[in-house]
């Protein structure tokens, strides 16, 4: 707390009782207000405390919930491929490939397509054209037109922020009724013609891994051009100056030096869509076909972790619930290690930065 | 120039034209110089692939609006949901049991964050305020399923069944650590000068809390929570098995009831998108544009309000 800058009338000792006066602007906080400033505080700092219980919470009982299965199953439970409740016979290996296959493959596709949009936002690509067309008009200086090429931006970067504010649900709707119907004919063409390449060894005849890679590379797409889009915006102008006083073009200077200097924070946005993207349940549970299969053919369906628990935990057993508990856990577990990762590299690229503009 | 390097330095050139031996052409720009043309070509391609990335999003709207406009009318915002075959029915009570959840889950999570967000901005750096933090970032990267297998674990277990309590807690957690994280941000942005003028006047720190910090800090806040909001409306996973789905009102003997299985919007596209019924499915777009709608009017309101506050 700084100290007060206007020096009191009655500067009593803390904890007294102020002078009774009536025209006094500034006056030494009242005993009952003394009481609930420290009670406030306390209130706040107990919510606090109860924020990060509620993390220890939510893992411990999940692993609790968890530990009649871990007993039972052990390790093997990561291993094992079949799962049938009525034999008991519980494995997540195909969940766990399925989850890390789906993710994997939409990231890749996102982040070509995440980047790309980030350096067209951050080059200001859209506003320079709309001002050279502006420009032939002569339009450009126009009061109103003028402003044009900045509002388009503007609404360029909201249309992208939309893209992630469309619930996983309304995106696995389109998938089934817009996406595997347009992809189908062209997935059962690949495999006719090319089907002795592993990756299009099966017929689509539905939801797929294809189908659930392509909506979940759209899901992971604002959250990847969101975090490039700060990291290539905040490169130091002067850098992008100096690459072009040395004759450079526009995309030597692009990729020489301004991705390189944004590349930890691009790394860092791509590390957290990844961790999305294992977490993500409801578009992947709608696409991807939910049968527990490895396969590396992309129109083959297959299963994920976060689906699994969707599409079981509705009818459970007590005895189920524990082996669910168990995916969940392992699940948390790969997810909040993806997470920490990624800010903790966030967080170096940000004060690295900052670091270079001083 | 210095005579540091003499050299290089060229003898003095009698010629008058000093650029005599530069080709000009050189220093233009042109397509058929193969650094220029790469250049040109992949700004082609990343302009290309930004409209390629808007395709879903238009093939979203375009489909949401055509398949769920047809629908929509007014007796699907007040009838149930139609049984398989049946015709008509609507959605009244997915928006009714959405609203009320979501309301809840908001009652629950927006003291919390605020109180912990003016905790963080009171503790600033010290050891404790930095695993609060820590713990709301955690919290933001849970994916939302396990959000719901912990209300799963808690509440329906300990309960014994299905409810409203149980999807809006879990929609609570969710809600979390984005108002706590914003609310710290617009309170932080409040100006030091504010503060120490509070400080100044005598007032303790609740009085400077709840007269100055909360009140200027307001707009952002507002914002944070309404992006929660937004987030928790769309959100399906931690209510498919806490809240389950209901085909009834969230009404026992003519009282709000909220230990009952709730029926909600997100969990009912997701159920009528599995089925083969026509009318089903009819139903399912429409709710999913009032959904959208919803989820979107929130969210925009969320922006205008920060874009407010930044002006």
């Amino acid at each position: 707390m700084p100290k007060p800058l206007i020096a009191m009338p009655n500067s009593a000792p803390p904890g007294a009782l102020p002078a009774p006066s009536g025209n006094q602007i500034a006056r030494h906080p009242s005993r009952a207000q003394q009481l609930v400033d420290s009670a406030f505080r306390r209130v706040c700092y107990g919510f606090a405390v109860l924020t990060v219980l509620l993390v220890v919470f939510i893992v411990l009982r999940i692993a609790l919930a968890a530990g009649p299965a871990m007993r039972q199953y052990g390790v093997g439970f990561l291993t094992g491929t079949t799962w049938d409740s009525s034999k008991g016979l519980h494995g997540i290996l195909p969940e766990i490939w399925g989850t890390m296959y789906t993710s994997v493959l939409a990231l890749v596709i996102g982040t070509a397509f995440g980047v790309a949009v980030a350096i067209f936002l951050s080059e200001g690509y859209l506003g320079q054209t709309v001002f050279g067309v502006l420009k032939v008009f002569r339009l450009h200086l126009h009061p109103v037109w003028g402003k044009l090429p900045d509002r388009l931006e503007q609404l360029l970067r909201n249309l992208v922020e939309l893209l992630a504010a469309i619930p996983s649900v309304v995106y696995g709707l389109w998938g089934i009724f817009v996406v595997i119907p347009l992809i189908r004919p062209a997935c059962n063409w690949l495999h006719l013609k090319v089907g002795w390449l592993p990756l299009f060894s099966v017929d689509l005849s539905g939801p797929g891994i294809l189908p659930a890679v392509l909506v979940l590379s759209i899901m992971l797409l604002p959250t990847i051009t969101a975090i490039s889009t700060d990291a290539l915006v905040s490169v130091p102008p002067k850098l992008r100056m100096a690459a072009y006083g040395l004759g450079a073009t526009r995309w030597e200077t692009i990729l020489a030096v301004i991705i390189p200097t944004a590349a930890r924070g691009i790394v860092g946005g791509i590390i957290l869509a990844f961790g999305r993207a294992l977490g993500e349940t409801m578009a992947l549970a709608m696409l991807v076909g939910n049968s527990n299969v490895i396969s590396v053919s992309l129109f083959s369906p297959a299963n994920t972790l976060a689906a699994l628990l969707a599409n079981n935990f509705p009818e459970a057993g007590p005895k189920q619930v524990a082996v669910l508990m168990y995916a969940a856990l392992v699940l948390l577990g790969i997810t909040l290690l993806v997470n920490m990762a990624g800010s903790v590299i966030l967080q170096r690229a940000s004060a690295e930065l900052e670091g270079g503009k001083a | 120039m210095s005579a540091g390097n003499p050299s290089i330095s060229p003898p003095a050139m009698p010629e008058l034209n000093p650029f005599a031996g530069v080709d000009f052409s050189e220093l233009e720009r042109s397509l058929r110089r193969p650094r220029t043309l790469l250049s040109v070509l992949l700004s082609l391609l990343v302009s290309g692939m930004t409209l390629l990335a808007l395709i879903p999003l238009f093939s979203v709207v375009w489909m949401l609006a055509w398949r769920g406009g047809k629908k929509l009318t007014l007796e699907v915002f007040t009838q149930l949901p139609p049984a398989p075959l049946e015709q008509g029915g609507g959605f009244g009570n997915a928006i009714v049991g959405t609203l009320v959840m979501v309301g809840i889950a908001a009652l629950i999570s927006v003291p919390l964050g605020i109180m912990s967000a003016v905790f963080l901005e009171q503790a600033k750096e010290s050891r404790f305020a930095q695993v609060v933090r820590f713990a709301a970032k955690t919290l933001t990267g849970l994916p939302s399923i396990l959000a719901g297998v912990f209300a799963y674990g808690t509440i329906v277990l300990l309960t014994g069944g299905f409810s409203a309590l149980a999807g809006s807690s879990a929609l609570a957690v969710l809600m979390l650590p984005t108002i706590i994280l914003t609310a710290e941000d617009a309170i932080r942005m409040v100006p030091a000068k504010m503060k120490e003028a509070a400080a100044g006047m005598g007032a303790t720190q609740t009085q400077t809390v709840w007269m100055v910090l909360l009140p200027t800090a307001f707009p952002g806040i507002l914002t944070g929570i309404m992006l929660a909001i937004a987030r928790a409306a769309g959100e399906t996973a931690p209510l498919l098995f806490t809240a389950l789905f209901s085909n009834y009102w969230l009404l026992s003997r003519g009282r709000l009831d909220l230990m009952q299985p709730t029926a909600s919007l997100a969990v009912l596209i997701y159920n009528f998108a599995g089925m083969p019924f026509e009318n089903q499915l009819e139903l399912a777009w429409a709710a999913a544009l009032v959904l959208v709608l919803l989820v979107l009017t929130t969210n925009l309101l969320g922006q205008a309000l920060s874009r407010r506050q930044v002006q």
